[in-house]
């Protein structure tokens, strides 16, 4: 059972243990442990606060950049956590080529996508077909890191 | 979008394809929860976009709820013990 299904496992972004998601749990779990033996700052809106920041960095870190919305996501927790102020290089990203698919009729369409854009980290420079692309890995993600959580409050309801 | 099937369009450098973009749609149907697999290939794509916001704004709630649920729990949990239960739970 185990190195074929780990090679299975590796090629299969849905299996229970794909390298991602084990990664998404360790760190997950690290920073929990981490937030509750800090003692300064314990009070539960702080904690409530690290804790969903965490929960972004896991996923974030566990598909590192190989994505525009990790990416995105990454460089937004690292000028956070440097107590930056909004940050300067969305400005650049706009003017990017390759500009979104806007223009024509159907408006109700187009606003559902820029609605979207600024759903998913780092949309507001993709393309519709990108924003599509990012948008199906982020959903899927996400997901994942919302079932990780339950399965924590799971285990520690006991 | 139905109505302009066989057309392609520029965007930039990259021609995009109504093909290319219904490929796309279904790949992020499929994750969507109300998933419509086979015979159905006719939904709005405005719609799948609409149903696609719904879902990340509720996945984000449910991630703030998540995160209150658990610094509520962290206050007198045993990680450790824990951790092993977890993990227990995901080889399963």
């Amino acid at each position: 059972m185990e190195s074929k299904s780990s090679d299975e496992n590796c090629n299969n972004p849905n299996s229970e243990l794909h390298p991602s998601k084990l990664m998404m749990a360790s760190h997950f779990l690290r920073a929990l442990f981490r937030i509750q033996h800090t003692t300064t700052d314990s009070s539960f809106a702080g904690r409530s606060r690290k804790i969903r920041r965490a929960a972004y960095a896991s996923m974030a870190y566990s598909v590192g950049t190989k994505r525009s919305w990790s990416s995105a996501l990454l460089r937004k927790l690292r000028s956070r956590s440097r107590l930056r102020s909004p940050n300067p290089r969305r400005a650049k990203y706009a003017a990017l080529p390759g500009k979104p698919r806007v223009a024509r009729p159907q408006q109700r369409e187009m606003d559902q996508a820029q609605v979207l854009r600024e759903l998913v980290p780092g949309g507001t420079s993709m393309d519709d077909c990108r924003l599509l692309e990012e948008t199906t890995d982020f959903v899927r993600c996400l997901s994942t890191q919302v079932r990780l959580m339950q399965a924590v409050v799971d285990s520690v309801s006991i | 979008m139905s109505s302009r099937r066989s057309r392609s369009r520029q965007s930039g450098s990259t021609r995009i394809t109504d093909e290319q973009i219904n490929e796309l749609m279904s790949k992020l149907q499929a994750v969507l929860p109300e998933a419509r697999r086979g015979g159905n290939d006719r939904v709005p794509a405005a719609k799948v976009l609409q149903e696609t916001c719904s879902h990340i704004r509720r996945l984000r709630r449910e991630v703030d709820g998540l995160s209150e649920r658990l610094s509520e729990l962290l206050h007198s949990a045993d990680l450790n013990t824990a951790q092993a239960a977890f993990i227990r739970s995901l080889l399963m």
